[in-house]
C-alpha cells in the first residue's frame, strides 16, 4: 500500500506534526482520531523517525487499520491510518 | 581476589623474571577458568578491552578468513557492535525478524547459501527485549562459519552450539568492565582482521589487564555455579512483572518471547509516554531502566531492534534484574509504574 503520491489519496484530515519529536505525532494522532468519521482517512505528517515504528504500532495496539506510508507535498514522510472504530 | 591480583599480577605475562612469571600464572589459570566455566578449550578462549572489541575481532576474523567473499548474513536485531563491524569491513545482508524478535531462520539459511557469503552472524539472545534465537540449529554450508555474539548470555546460559567465533562481556555477567572474552574454535578458518602483535595469546593485541581478567573468571565461575537457582528465581520474577504490567499499565506493549528468553530481562512500552520523562521519573523513585526510545538515545533515532519487531519505540522501559532482586523490589516497581505512567500521560492531556 506504500509509496503512492499523496494527493491521491482522500485524506480527510492531515495534522502537521513535521516538527515534532517522539511521541508527539503519535499523541496527535490519538487527540485527533475522533475528527474523522468511521471508515474515513487520517494522516499523519512526521520528520521523527520513531513515527515510522509508532504509527503502525498505535493502529495495531487501538484497532485502527494502517493504511501506509507515503509523502506530503513537501515530500515529507506521511503515515496514513483509517479509523475503523 | 581483585585485590590480590593487583599486587601479584601487575606484570607484564611475557617477561621472564619472576613477576612475569607470576603474572604469566595468574593469565593462565584465568583463562583455564574461563574456559572450563564455558566448556571450550583453553587455548580456545582470547581476553579482549571489551565485549563489543571481541564482537569486532571475531567476526571480523571470521570475515578475514573466508574464501568465499565478504557479505555478513545478520539478523535485523543484533547488537549495534555486530552492525558496526560489517559496516566497517564487510557487505550486510540482514534477515527479518518475527513480532518475537526471533529471526526468520529459512531467510537466514536461504541467504547464507547465496554466492559470496563469508560467515553468519546471529545472537545466542537479544540485548534489548531477551528473545533466545536458535543458534546451532542451522544446516549451514559446510565453509559458512557462524559468530555468535553471546554478550547477553554468557555465563547465565550455556554456550549454544554450532559457532566457529563467539563473544561474550564480563560485566554483563556480573564481572569487571574492560574485559571481553572471543572464543575461536580450534579448526575455524580465523584471520586477526587488525594489525598483529606479539603475545602470548596471538589473538590478542597489547597487554591483558590480568587483575581485571582474573576477577571476570571468577565472577563467571560463581555465575556459572548458582545459575540454575538464579535463572528459575529471575525468570519467575520477570513474569510476574510482564503479567502485571499489562494488567494495571493500560495501552502498554509487553515484547519479546515470553518464555524461551533471558531470565533477567523484561522491556515494555508505554503509549503516549516520553521514554525519556519515564526513566527520570523512575530513577526518582529508585529504580534504574534503560530504555530503547528514541529521545534516550544519542542518535535520537529508536532501537533499531524495536524497530525490526515492529513494536512501539516510545515510552520503552528494560528492566534487568540484578542476582539479589526480591519478590518485594518487583511488586514495588508494579506498584508505582501505573502512577507514573498517569502522571506522564496527564502532562499532554491523555
Amino acid at each position: 500500500m506504500s509509496d503512492s503520491p499523496g494527493p491521491s489519496r482522500d485524506v480527510a484530515l492531515e495534522l502537521d506534526c513535521r516538527d515534532m519529536p517522539c511521541p508527539m505525532p503519535v499523541i496527535e494522532l490519538a487527540r485527533h482520531l475522533g475528527d474523522v468519521k468511521v471508515g474515513e482517512l487520517l494522516a499523519v505528517v512526521a520528520h521523527d523517525p520513531a513515527a515510522a515504528v509508532d504509527v503502525p504500532a498505535w493502529c495495531r495496539m487501538k484497532a485502527q487499520d494502517y493504511v501506509g506510508a507515503d509523502v506530503a507535498d513537501d515530500g515529507a514522510p506521511r503515515y496514513v491510518v483509517r479509523r475503523l472504530t | 581476589m581483585l585485590l590480590a591480583a593487583l599486587d601479584r599480577g601487575y606484570a607484564d605475562p611475557r617477561r621472564l623474571h619472576r613477576s612475569g612469571r607470576e603474572a604469566r600464572l595468574l593469565l593462565d589459570n584465568a583463562r583455564e577458568a574461563t574456559a572450563e566455566a564455558l566448556g571450550v578449550r583453553p587455548d580456545e578462549v582470547t581476553f579482549t578491552p571489551s565485549g563489543t572489541h571481541a564482537v569486532h575481532l571475531g567476526l571480523l576474523g571470521l570475515v578475514r578468513g573466508s574464501r568465499r567473499g565478504t557479505v555478513v548474513v545478520h539478523s535485523a536485531v543484533e547488537h549495534s557492535a555486530v552492525r558496526h563491524a560489517v559496516a566497517w569491513g564487510a557487505s550486510a545482508c540482514e534477515v527479518g525478524v518475527e513480532g518475537d524478535g526471533r529471526v526468520y531462520d529459512g531467510d537466514l539459511v536461504e541467504n547464507a547459501c547465496s554466492p559470496g557469503v563469508a560467515a553468519v552472524a546471529l545472537q545466542t539472545a537479544n540485548h534489548e527485549v531477551g528473545t533466545l534465537q536458535d543458534v546451532g540449529r542451522f544446516e549451514l554450508p559446510n565453509d559458512v562459519p557462524l559468530f555468535t555474539d553471546a554478550c547477553a548470555s554468557m555465563g547465565r546460559l550455556p554456550l549454544p552450539s554450532g559457532w566457529a567465533a563467539a563473544a561474550g562481556s564480563a560485566h554483563k555477567w556480573g564481572g569487571p568492565a574492560g574485559v571481553g572474552v572471543l572464543l575461536v574454535r580450534k579448526r575455524a578458518r580465523w584471520r586477526n582482521p587488525f594489525p598483529g602483535d606479539d603475545r602470548v595469546d596471538e589473538r590478542s593485541t597489547g597487554f591483558e589487564n590480568i587483575p581485571a581478567v582474573l576477577a571476570a573468571a571468577a565472577s563467571l565461575q560463581a555465575v556459572v555455579a548458582e545459575r540454575d537457582e538464579v535463572n528459575a528465581r529471575q525468570h519467575g520474577l520477570v513474569d510476574v512483572v510482564r503479567r502485571r504490567v499489562a494488567a494495571e499499565v493500560p495501552d502498554v506493549e509487553v515484547v519479546g518471547d515470553p518464555d524461551r528468553r533471558l531470565p533477567h530481562l523484561v522491556t515494555f512500552s508505554c503509549l503516549y509516554v516520553d521514554g525519556e520523562a519515564l526513566v527520570t521519573e523512575l530513577d526518582r523513585r529508585g529504580f534504574g531502566v534503560a530504555s530503547g526510545s528514541a529521545c534516550t538515545a544519542s542518535t535520537l533515532t529508536p532501537s533499531h531492534v524495536l524497530e525490526a519487531m515492529g513494536v512501539l519505540t516510545h515510552g520503552n522501559v528494560r528492566l534487568s534484574l540484578q542476582r539479589d532482586t526480591t519478590r518485594a523490589d518487583v511488586d514495588a516497581f508494579c506498584d508505582v509504574l501505573p502512577e507514573v505512567v498517569a502522571e506522564i500521560r496527564s502532562r499532554v492531556g491523555l
